[in-house]
């Protein structure tokens, strides 16, 4: 209690007041609005969180209702399919990096030897290497949440699909009647909470694209790392962080409102 | 009708089978690609290869011998990612249990605010507060100190932890507090005869948790530790792609041995994490 309480005040109210202090200064954002880079970033950001997320999101829904199927190798498929999360992230972001490399990457060495043509150069366009980017991320992500959502199928009363099926339901009837409207809750509160992390991500963009070819692929996450250590200014970089609040705050109520409603648990 | 009943059959176990290829390319790609580079040597590395002319384990040898510059540190690198997570595995699961027992079992008054606070926390991304951490660190003399990384990773882990075993915790009844009490137990014995062992499973659910976010932390060691002895393996593999020389068999032969801690962790645990970690679901 006592220890928490000062874990608490030490490392979490001083580092967060210390944070909001240092982005305070309003000429900085000036500063970021003249610079070319930072609208670009901000872009990137909502493609990354809108497709990203959305698409990410939208495969393990699909995903899940095939690893509900009862065959053996199904069952093995999945202890494999749920690799990329259980893999540390940086050495599979380092990977993609190099998979992708326009010259000596696996994927342009497997275009070329099938048809005998050179392949995109991914990651030196800005377009690609965004898109590059915002794959890494579902093949990172998708296994997390179709164990979250199988779990939730899973806690569906198959009696409802029984009445269903009495009823003359057929597959795609039987998704939009009874597992969906049932999982609804649970994959708002999925897209609210990855919604949020992935507005955090790191990683991935510093590995696969490292903000590159000339800046274009930044997003505000590592941005604001960038300006604070690369370009040595914390305030500039705590300015572009706190840019991100407006869209942050919201996310979070709403999640919290959802999550003290007590309908879904994670 | 009944030949016809069985041809839907074949026909969904087909396609059912023809999506299980297309996942099952699609997720290992890229682990191919990493295990393609490590058993290369440098030259086949920079070549069309879809698939190894010569295999051989040299790199492994090369990491595991630390016989290359950039890998002159491997061992006690990989040391520091153990101590690193092993420190913020006991330390999330001491204070979480702590406070958890303090909020659910003894009934403090704010014992609400305090786990609403722990939630808020739980969400705000880790990358944000990354700058502010940096002077901070500095300011407490821990630059370049294992401990800063591990304070930071523990900040982070205990509300998730605090948020589980609260939920967790109110499932054991009352009344065994009750008993206890009355037969003239002390609230630490309690709490570790009665309260620790009925939650063990949330505790190996969240351990595992706080070992693996931590074994995975890169931004934040990467800020804090700067030092060739103090850093840990992730920072030591970023090092690695940012140097002229690119010997990415080496590279990727260091990144396979540091990632198969974590697998051989996340199989043995797994049924319980999942338990852990997807609790609930749909209510209702």
């Amino acid at each position: 209690m006592v220890p928490y309480i000062a874990v608490f005040l030490a490392f979490v109210v001083y580092p967060v007041g210390y944070g909001i202090w240092l982005g305070s200064d309003v000429s900085k954002y000036h500063t970021l609005l003249e610079d070319p880079v930072y609208p670009r970033a901000v872009i990137n950001t909502l493609i990354y969180l809108a497709v990203g997320v959305n698409l990410k999101l939208f495969l393990a829904l699909l995903i899940s209702g095939f690893f509900m199927r009862r065959e053996w190798w199904v069952k093995i498929l999945l202890l494999i399919f749920i690799l990329p999360w259980a893999v540390p992230g940086i050495p599979t972001f380092i990977s993609f990096h190099w998979m992708l490399n326009g010259q000596w990457g696996l994927i342009n060495n497997f275009i070329w030897n099938l048809f005998q043509v050179d392949g995109p150069p991914w990651l030196d366009r800005g377009d690609l290497a965004m898109g590059s980017v915002i794959v890494c991320y579902i093949w990172k992500w998708t296994p997390f949440w179709t164990v979250i959502f199988l779990a939730g199928r899973m806690s569906i009363p198959r009696e409802l699909y029984e009445a269903a099926d009495v009823d003359g339901a057929t597959g795609i009837g039987r998704f939009t009647n009874v597992t969906f409207p049932l999982l609804s809750n649970l994959y708002l509160v999925c897209t609210l909470l990855s919604t949020i992390w992935a507005l955090g991500d790191f990683n991935i963009v510093h590995f696969v694209s490292g903000g590159g070819p000339a800046l274009t692929t930044h997003v505000l996450a590592t941005l604001g790392i960038r300006d604070a250590f690369e370009l040595g200014d914390p305030r500039l970089g705590m300015a572009v962080v706190i840019s991100a609040l407006p869209l942050l705050i919201p996310l979070v109520i709403l999640l919290m409102r959802r999550l003290a409603k007590g309908e879904v648990r994670i | 009708m009944i030949a016809r009943h069985r041809l839907n059959r074949r026909m969904s176990e087909l396609g059912a089978m023809l999506f299980a290829v297309v996942l099952l390319i699609w997720t290992l790609t890229p682990l191919y690609n990493m295990a393609l580079i490590s058993v290369q040597e440098k030259e086949d590395v920079f070549a069309t290869n879809v698939w190894p002319p010569a295999p051989t384990l040299d790199s492994f040898r090369a990491v595991v011998d630390e016989s290359y510059w950039l890998l002159a540190n491997f061992w006690g690198q990989m040391t520091n990612s153990f101590f690193i997570g092993v420190a913020v595995c006991f330390l999330t699961l001491a204070i979480g249990s702590l406070t958890s027992f303090a909020i659910g079992r003894m009934r403090i008054r704010f014992g609400w605010l305090l786990s609403n606070a722990a939630l808020v926390t739980y969400v705000i991304p880790m990358s944000f507060l990354a700058i502010p951490f940096y002077g901070i660190m500095r300011k407490y003399g821990l630059a370049d100190n294992p401990w800063s990384v591990i304070a930071v990773e523990v900040t982070f882990a205990t509300p998730y932890a605090i948020f589980i075993f609260t939920q967790y915790g109110s499932s054991i009844p009352h009344e065994l507090d009750e008993a206890a009490r009355i037969d003239g137990a002390s609230p630490p014995q309690i709490f570790f005869r009665i309260y620790l062992p009925l939650m063990a499973p949330a505790l190996v659910a969240i351990g595992t948790y706080a070992l693996l976010l931590a074994w995975n932390e890169y931004l934040y060691a990467f800020l804090l530790l700067s030092s060739d002895s103090t850093i840990t393996v992730p920072v030591a593999l970023g090092k690695f792609l940012n140097s002229d020389e690119a010997p990415w068999n080496y590279l990727m032969a260091a990144a396979i041995i540091y990632a198969l801690p974590p697998l051989a962790v996340y199989y043995m645990f797994r049924r319980r994490m999942s338990s852990g970690l997807t609790m609930g679901g749909v209510k209702g």
